[in-house]
């Protein structure tokens, strides 16, 4: 069942990755354009190919597993379908670094300041979280962290757009939250893969402790599991994945939130099963909003994050509706 | 062997000991009933005991390895927490979790840990159940035998017999005492008098953050104590089947 899940997931990331090569302004006819990217001649088709359309969908691949594996973490280890990965406050302190980046100008003045700025938000806010979640592995106090970060990162986010003498920086500020994979190159590729591929180890490697989790903190702590290496396992991987993806694609919604919830079913809710699936339903379903964004409004740039968060939320409210019919909320 | 000693013992609770300087020990083949009213410390004595919370002095438990400890002693917490809606089976073989090398896969013993642990609690035919949709005392159960397929040589329970039909409760209890028999060290928090006069080999009564009073339940359970500790009056009679011990009212 697990094993056909995943390689249901995984043919689905591939067929969707394969689309989404295949789609974009430049009208190229399937053929040409795979044999472009393959055969990489200097010409404008192999250009398009490797330069816009292969960076794009490498992306969406890494910001949706990013997201789906960083949600079921958290959700496994705070055994509430309601965790997401912003909860830890890394999304919204990364989302402040890009901010303060593209308001100083200092965006501009270099294609890498912007990622590197989000990024040194999400090694703040870690280090802000760590210190003030203390040495006991308890979750309420990691949770209280998270949203004290989150408001003060939201907070100062407001601050830099109220403040903002120049209405093109801030509509640019607006934009870029809103998160979008249009126009990445493969040196964004670059930054995120390696920060997105090691928290992903990290936070795979904690499966079992999830599932001993599932019968409370003492019970897992007595079967070994230790909660305060756990809980900082757990906060390195979901700052390193997610902070990598907001400092490339801005602030995506929903896809860590509902994710999870969807594959829940199919894997017997193991929490350790669960990692895999989300990871592979994270990138599918990112995948399939790029497209989307893509096919539905070609020329008026439709956002990535807007389109999650729309589809997402009423996919939400069918679950919660679902899940309470069963009774099981 | 011993399945559990404790050397002065204390544990704080903020700027007061909520226990102070206990000394025990438990050996293997001892079905220990932790008695006490409400507050007296039952079960900060087993989690200080088990490392889970800080302590002063020594407890041979707390003082192994996590992985060690967690092959010599399973824990049941009072508060019963299933968090996902997983099925039984999956759910009992979590108690394998502590034998289990990194990245491998419950083998044949393990099955055959997870078997003997739901045919004990009679639980066969829930196997494909979601745990979550089972009623209360169906949970208590399974995850009763979780903490049996863990098949340590320690087993330390806290209310084990809260929420389940006086059946299941005899049941339990004779499943406990059998595991005592046959060389673990069974210790048990419980509210329930009759049944640990009836059950257990051993009696400790917590009082005011000491042990005030510790041997065979017929010397334990005297008049005396229970006016003293517990405030309440009961009939006890030696009755065939052990000591038994019906509270009637409260002084």
């Amino acid at each position: 069942m697990r094993r056909a899940l995943l390689a249901v997931l995984a043919v689905l990331v591939l067929a969707l990755f394969s689309v989404s090569l295949l789609i974009g302004p430049a009208g190229l006819a399937p053929a040409e354009a795979l044999l472009a990217l393959i055969r990489g001649d200097a010409l404008a088709e192999t250009l398009v190919m490797r330069e816009i359309r292969l960076p794009r969908a490498l992306l969406a691949v890494l910001v949706g597993a990013a997201l789906g594996l960083a949600g079921a973490a958290m959700q496994g280890y705070l055994r509430n379908p309601l965790a997401e990965p912003g909860l830890i406050g890394v999304s919204g302190s990364a989302a402040l670094g890009a901010v303060i980046a593209l308001q100083t100008g200092f965006a501009a003045a270099h294609m890498l300041a912007l990622p590197f700025a989000a990024l040194a938000g999400a090694v703040l806010a870690v280090l802000i979280i760590l210190a003030l979640a203390g040495p006991r592995g308890g979750s309420i106090t990691l949770i209280l962290a998270g949203i004290a970060v989150s408001a003060l990162a939201g907070a100062l986010t407001a601050l830099v757009l109220n403040l903002s003498p120049n209405p093109f920086a801030a509509a640019e500020i607006v934009f870029w939250m809103m998160g979008s994979l249009q126009d990445r190159s493969m040196t964004h590729v670059w930054i995120a893969a390696p920060f997105i591929a090691l928290g992903g180890a990290v936070l795979l490697l904690q499966g079992r402790k999830f599932d001993a989790l599932t019968l409370g903190e003492d019970a897992a702590a007595s079967m070994g599991v230790h909660l305060g290496r756990l809980r900082l396992a757990l906060v390195l991987g979901v700052a390193s994945m997610v902070g990598a993806a907001t400092a490339v694609a801005g602030a995506i919604g929903f896809v860590g939130l509902v994710v999870p919830h969807i594959l829940r079913p199919f894997v017997g809710a193991r929490p350790s099963a669960l990692l895999p699936a989300s990871a592979l339903g994270g990138a599918a379903l990112v995948l399939m909003a790029d497209i989307a964004v893509r096919v539905i409004l070609p020329t008026r740039d439709l956002k990535l994050g807007v389109l999650t968060a729309i589809v997402g939320a009423p996919l939400f409210f069918h679950l919660i509706y679902k899940t309470r019919m069963q009774g099981q909320l | 062997m011993t399945g559990l000693e404790l050397k002065d013992f204390s544990v704080a609770r903020g700027p007061c000991d909520v226990l102070r300087d206990i000394e025990l020990s438990v050996e293997q083949g001892e079905c220990l009933g932790l008695l006490g009213p409400n507050g007296a410390g039952k079960t900060t004595l087993m989690r200080a005991a088990l490392g889970l919370m800080p302590h002063r002095g020594e407890s041979s438990l707390a003082n192994l390895p996590l992985k060690e400890r967690a092959k010599t002693v399973a824990w049941l917490p009072q508060t019963r927490e299933i968090a996902w809606p997983v099925n039984v089976e999956t759910l009992i073989a979590l108690g394998r979790l502590p034998h289990l090398a990194p990245g491998a896969k419950p083998g044949a013993q393990d099955q055959a840990a997870i078997d003997r642990a739901i045919e004990r609690m009679g639980l066969e035919s829930f196997r494909p159940r979601i745990a979550t949709q089972l009623s209360g005392g169906e949970q208590a159960r399974v995850l009763i035998a979780r903490a049996l397929a863990q098949e340590t040589p320690v087993l330390m329970v806290d209310e084990p017999a809260a929420g389940l039909d006086p059946a299941h409760q005899i049941t339990l209890m004779e499943t406990l005492s059998a595991q005592a028999r046959s060389g673990h060290t069974v210790i048990a928090s419980m509210h329930d008098l009759g049944l640990a006069a009836r059950f257990c080999t051993r009696l400790v009564v917590l009082w005011q953050g000491g042990i005030a009073a510790d041997g065979p339940p017929a010397h334990v359970l005297t008049p005396e104590l229970l006016a003293k500790v517990f405030h309440i009056r009961a009939h006890i009679e030696l009755g065939e089947d052990g000591p038994i011990v019906q509270p009637v009212g409260v002084i």
